[in-house]
């Protein structure tokens, strides 16, 4: 991928409260999380066309989620190894990558399944990434088992006692697989916790059933609380609250090792996937919300908001002319990559 | 005529009106959706369960074991593996407690590709299947059978596995199924949930009549004394396609089998067949070792042997961890038109 620079911004901590902005974060600090919230929609927006236009067969991403997953994506300590942290992310995960760093072209290749798709090589849906230079682990399909998955990197974060942690996320449904309350067991083991931020993106729904049909529960985190560990209910569709409240939970499983269950709200803004028709719903916008703070307050102002909108347009449209004309993955290309180094699978070559 | 989800749906209200099942449920199987493939849509027993394969299957279970009867879903094969070790539960509970405790139970899933479903919507579980004894596995091909088949399955005693291909699930029949109505538009208008606001909508059922397909037993599709195909699922209509252009343009007469149930399964339907003609060749889209069809060549080769006139064939999914979306990488997968038709002509063209 043309890696672009980590989106990081520095310093937000100290600032937290005051700031120029009359917010509590610094003004800065809120048009860069502004950018990186529009940059990840328009993503997701030129991907759904995409899909309407007959140029992929099928979508699924997130956007809804970019008052959360943005923040998340900047505080993330990126980088490859035990020291950084591991990132193991549901597939509406886009808004998160795109504030680490991610350009257009790859996300469009994976959901135009080019050969240049360098996440899966033409073989899987949207929004399903693998990045190993950031430890970004394979996005995938089965529900659920990130948070089993995401119990051995933890692990080893742990045993090299570095400052690295392990971040999950996922959806509400989704954590009636086992694969949550095993990462609940073994994060919290009295003298054994791992430092992991385990996550639940709660939109309310998974696919057709409302999480009221599904749970008895209040919130998905507490489930923590008979593990001892430190459970928080959070405002995801407030990219202020988000960034402010993940910073602080990351902080602590720095310091202590030891696990966090955050639980955000947050939006399907244009329902489960393409199955579902990828059409806008009426639920609670992010952007439009934050944007609304940011005109009230003066810090951005329309022209600035349309300028920067087109300005992302224009990119992942000729994103999407530049992909077109690239490669499909040739037929004898599935058995590439079959076991390490090429080694064939293919018993007709032993 | 009903397509496969619609014909699936009236057997399982066939099901709750008349053979007493209480319970059809998995993820989004109840209202409002019905079904990923909208297969149980309008149903008065459909209910939603929580995202939680091993929940489904032993709740299935545990239903049976009160003797009630139940039919529960898992929404795509591919979500079915970590259910694994129930399954052999379910399918060993008669036998371990040597006939004391029963598993009544249906379990449908919807299984194989060609509908580009990419990595995890495109799995096939017939082989794996075949390896659970004490299920019966059955796999219909066409809307009739899969309305007799299910209703087979919930009136058997044993743990049935109604394996879906969901390819075919859109598909409409040739025969009408007992009591549907012949206007297609007025059994959608029946049957079929309205978009949007479902919340009062009620199915208006036909007054549907048993039929039965029994477990175990094949159809021949098409008869010839070229060569046998055995297949079925999706595949049952690519072969019968082959045997139609073979015929047509070079007079060349294939039997097709479409075995229907995958086990128990028709082997003197089998033996006939390839007895008469000398030359078959299995094909079925599950990953091609250890497949089952590799167990119905053994078994030609070694009770058929001197009738052989060729080296029984096995075309099946290549052996790969999973198939790929883009249509190149799932056309050179899963067995196509064109593969069943060259392995076909080279099966023919061998002289003992
Ligand atoms: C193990 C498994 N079972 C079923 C599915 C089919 N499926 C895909 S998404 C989904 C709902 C997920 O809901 P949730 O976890 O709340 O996440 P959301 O999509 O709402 O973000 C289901 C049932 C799957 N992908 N994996």
């Amino acid at each position: 991928m043309a890696v672009q620079a980590q989106s990081k911004v520095r310093g937000s901590k100290s600032k937290t409260k005051s700031g120029s902005s009359g917010l509590a974060l610094p003004k800065q600090v809120l048009i860069k999380i502004h950018d990186l919230m529009l940059k990840s929609r328009v993503l997701e927006e030129r991907m759904i066309k995409i899909y309407k236009v007959g140029e992929a067969y099928f979508w699924i991403g997130g956007p809804g989620e970019e008052a959360f997953g943005v923040p998340l994506g900047l505080l993330a300590n990126k980088g490859k190894g035990v020291q950084h942290d591991w990132l193991h992310l549901h597939y509406r995960c886009s808004s998160t990558l795109v504030a680490m760093g991610m350009d257009f072209l790859t996300p469009l290749r994976l959901i135009m399944n080019k050969a240049t798709d360098e996440c899966t090589g033409g073989r899987n849906f949207s929004n399903h990434y693998s990045f190993p230079e950031w430890n970004v682990a394979p996005v995938t399909s089965p529900i659920g088992v990130q948070y089993s998955i995401a119990i051995g990197t933890a692990r080893a974060q742990q045993r090299s006692k570095g400052k690295g942690i392990t971040i999950v996320t996922g959806g509400d449904a989704g954590s009636a697989e086992g694969d949550f309350a095993s990462s609940l067991i073994w994060a919290s083991r009295r003298g054994s916790e791992l430092p992991m931020l385990i996550t639940v993106q709660n939109n309310k729904w998974g696919i057709s059933t409302h999480f009221d049909e599904q749970h008895g529960e209040n919130h998905v985190s507490d489930r923590g609380q008979p593990f001892n560990m430190r459970t928080t209910v959070i405002n995801g569709n407030d990219p202020i609250e988000s960034y402010i409240r993940l910073e602080e939970e990351m902080a602590y499983i720095r310091k202590t090792g030891k696990p966090v269950v955050l639980e955000s709200t947050v939006s399907r803004l244009f329902g489960h996937s393409s199955a579902s028709g990828a059409n806008p719903i009426d639920e609670i916008d992010c952007l439009s919300d934050f944007q609304t703070l940011l005109l009230k307050k003066d810090i951005l102002t329309e022209k600035n908001i349309k300028d920067l909108q087109s300005g992302y347009e224009k990119e992942a449209k000729a994103a999407q002319d530049q992909v077109r004309t690239e490669m499909t993955p040739q037929a004898s290309s599935i058995w590439d990559n079959y076991f390490v180094g090429n080694e064939t699978g293919n018993w007709r070559e032993f | 005529m009903a397509n496969m989800a619609q014909a699936i749906r009236m057997a399982l209200h066939y099901g709750e009106k008349h053979l007493d099942v209480k319970d059809v449920f998995g993820q989004d199987v109840g209202p409002p959706m019905g079904g990923v493939f909208t297969a149980t849509q309008g149903l008065d027993t459909a209910w939603n369960t929580p995202l939680d394969e091993r929940g489904i299957v032993g709740a299935a279970m545990g239903i049976a074991m009160t003797g009630d009867i139940c039919v529960a879903e898992i929404q795509f094969c591919d979500y079915i593996f970590n259910t694994i070790d129930l399954l052999k539960i379910a399918g060993n509970t008669n036998w371990v407690t040597n006939g004391n405790a029963t598993l009544p139970m249906v379990l449908m899933t919807p299984v194989g590709a060609g509908i580009r479903g990419s990595v995890y919507h495109s799995h096939s579980f017939d082989a794996w299947a075949s390896r659970l004894p004490g299920w019966k596995v059955v796999m219909p091909s066409n809307p009739l059978d899969a309305y007799g088949l299910l209703i087979a399955a919930i009136k058997d005693p044993n743990p049935v596995m109604f394996l879906k291909p969901k390819a075919l699930l859109r598909v409409r029949g040739q025969e009408l199924l007992p009591g549907e109505p012949e206007n297609e538009k007025e059994l959608k208008a029946m049957i079929d949930a309205p978009v949007g606001d479902r919340s009062q909508w009620k199915a208006k059922w036909p007054e549907l009549k048993d039929h039965n397909v029994p477990i175990g037993k094949a159809k021949i599709t098409r008869s010839g004394s070229a060569a046998t195909i055995v297949t079925y699922g999706r595949h049952v209509l690519m072969c019968n396609d082959v045997a139609d252009d073979l015929k047509k343009n070079q007079g060349i007469d294939l039997e097709v089998i479409d075995l229907r149930s995958i086990y128990p399964y028709d082997w003197s339907c089998i033996k006939q067949s390839v007895s008469k003609t000398g030359r078959v060749l299995f094909v079925n889209e599950d990953t091609e070792v250890t497949n089952f069809a590799e167990h119905l060549s053994y078994r030609v080769t070694h009770e058929l042997f001197y009738e052989l006139m060729a080296r029984p064939r096995v075309l099946a999914g290549k052996n790969l961890p999973g198939i790929g979306l883009h249509a190149n990488l799932e056309e050179a997968s899963v067995p196509q038109v064109s593969d069943i038709k060259s392995e076909v002509l080279n099966l023919l063209k061998e002289v003992p």
